[in-house]
């Protein structure tokens, strides 16, 4: 997606290059996202946006979102603690029950799993809505507008994303670590052993490391969406495809980043020491 | 208010050429009529006027100024002055059919909120659907639409517009309406219109000058009257159909 080129037109131009297909696909990619997101920062920061589409954003996005996360986490958080209780209590260890289930959430099922479930729900959203509105030419109405559709769409979803990411990973956490204090009272710890273990074991540290992470998920998601959206092509199964593309991206570039930034994070904090 | 120069434009799509060396003049406040077979063509000459693709030839100049070379914040500018009324209309579906229309002047803030609303009336009179103000265009019929689409045009105040077969789908009577609509914005705004139109009578209706393409290929331009009595048997399979 160049900077003129805002429409569904990058499809053609981008048969153009030789060379090993999957290469060409994939540094076309990385460059097409990097500009996208190069652009909706640039715009954010000069404040060319549209707030109120921002807030509209976010409360969607939210509000579509942190319901399925809690859900979605409060098992997870309940699941852990039924097999890792088990084992703890019967090793003696039943004073590191909290603390490990709230590590974990912290610092990786919390933010992952939120990153997860808004990459389904509204990165999804944003795919269709955006590669609709290429279809149905509704993009193209835009630019005869004048109206860059980098400015009107892309920017008040990716900031939304970003600032809305790291609110769904402090609910996911909040649910996880709730599902497994419930879970870990039934097989033998007290609530009191579970939140002591917590305060021993984690800190604001862990806390802060895992919603950095969102931050970095939210903007993967939001650019991704919207990139996958507008280069949607033209036909009934083109949004499908769009969407489904969308989702697979992100959740694979969740998991993958989330590899790298475990170790520049858990780096960071070690030259901080 | 504007004036249009089309040379040796030519487009195509992987390996197929859509458009083969068209060249157009239209004159400040002239009324061009394109018609043609379904396929010959037209959208794709209009989209690149409007500069939505890039020709793989030719010149389009509007207003003295080549548009082809331009990148898309360079096209933005001179985009104030272009409205296109789409096809298919094109509304923006989340919005109302006042925030559709109003739009353009909405987000350039070249009028206050109330003028934009007074505006929005006025020109939802004149396409002959008033009072559907706070309609979303999911609730809208197809020809609705398209009026909607002409309005959204017209708020932009352009001085080219580009009118993509804005009569087609239309009951004669709201056609009829359409065409006065058409001819009167260019008498009170001597705006410059280029129509893409399949529809004869209303061609001969609005038309300063006629152009026929076929297949990508301009055939014949002329006078209403000079097409009429056209020998290229292409021309007359149109005009006698
Ligand atoms: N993006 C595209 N990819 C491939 N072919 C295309 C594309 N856009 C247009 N075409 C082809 O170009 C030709 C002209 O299309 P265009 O839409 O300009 O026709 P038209 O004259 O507007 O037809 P209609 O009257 O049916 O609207 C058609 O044969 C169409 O198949
Ligand atoms: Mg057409």
């Amino acid at each position: 997606m160049a900077s003129n080129d805002a429409g569904g037109e990058g499809a053609a131009a981008r048969r153009a290059p030789e060379g090993p297909g999957w290469l060409v696909v994939a540094a076309t990619f990385v460059g097409e996202t990097s500009i996208l997101a190069g652009q909706a920062a640039w715009l954010a920061m000069r404040g060319k946006f549209s707030l109120r589409e921002t807030i509209r954003q976010m409360a969607a996005m939210g509000v579509d979102s942190i319901p399925i996360i809690m859900l979605t986490c409060a098992a997870t958080g309940s699941v852990l603690a039924f097999y890792v209780a088990d084992v703890l209590v019967r090793f003696g260890g039943a004073g590191f029950v909290g603390g490990m289930i709230a590590l974990s959430f912290l610092l990786e099922l919390g933010p992952v799993l939120a990153g997860v479930m808004v990459a389904a729900r509204s990165g999804a959203a944003v795919a269709a809505e955006i590669g609709s509105m290429v279809v149905t030419e509704q993009i193209d109405a835009l630019r005869m507008m004048s109206v860059p559709p980098v400015r009107y769409l892309v920017a008040p979803r990716v900031l939304a994303c970003i600032l809305m990411m790291p609110i769904c990973g402090l609910f996911a956490d909040m649910a996880g670590i709730f599902g497994g204090l419930v879970m870990a009272s039934t097989h033998g710890v007290t609530q009191s052993a579970f939140m002591e273990s917590i305060r021993t074991m984690a800190t604001h540290a862990d806390l802060m490391k895992g919603l950095a992470k969102t931050l970095w998920f939210g903007l993967t998601i939001a650019v991704v969406a919207c990139h996958q959206g507008l280069n949607t092509q033209r036909g009934a199964t083109g949004v499908g495809a769009a969407t489904t593309r969308s989702v697979v991206l992100c959740v694979v570039f969740i998991f993958v980043s989330d590899f790298f930034l475990a170790q520049v994070l858990s780096g960071a904090s070690a030259s901080m020491r | 208010m504007s004036e249009l120069r089309v040379a040796g434009l030519s487009y195509s799509v992987v390996d197929r050429l859509i458009l083969k060396g068209v060249d157009l003049e239209v004159r400040q406040g002239e009324i061009l009529a394109v018609m043609g077979m379904s396929g010959s063509g037209k959208t794709t000459l209009l989209r690149c006027i409007a500069g939505l693709i890039k020709p793989s030839q030719g010149s389009i100049t509007v207003d003295g100024e080549d548009i082809v070379p331009m990148t898309e914040t360079q096209l933005n500018r001179v985009r104030l002055r272009i409205g296109l009324v789409f096809q298919y209309a094109a509304l923006f579906d989340s919005l109302t059919v006042r925030e559709n229309v109003g739009f353009g002047p909405l987000q350039h803030r070249t009028k206050t909120p109330a003028a934009v609303a007074e505006l929005v009336t006025s020109l939802l009179a004149d396409v002959g659907m008033p009072g559907t103000e706070g309609m979303l265009p999911a609730e809208l019929s197809g020809g609705m639409r398209k009026r909607v689409g002409l309005a959204r045009a017209l708020a932009n105040e352009p001085g080219l517009l580009l009118y993509d077969e804005p009569t087609s789908g239309l009951d004669p009577v709201i056609a009829r309406t359409i065409d006065d609509l058409i001819v009167e914005t260019r008498d009170q705004r001597g705006v410059t219109s280029v129509v893409v139109s399949h529809d004869i009578p209303s061609i001969f209706r609005i038309a300063d000058r006629v152009a026929m393409i076929d297949q990508g290929v301009i055939v014949e331009t002329g006078t209403p009257t000079e097409l009429r009595r056209s020998s290229d048997s292409r021309v007359r399979a149109f005009v006698d159909a």
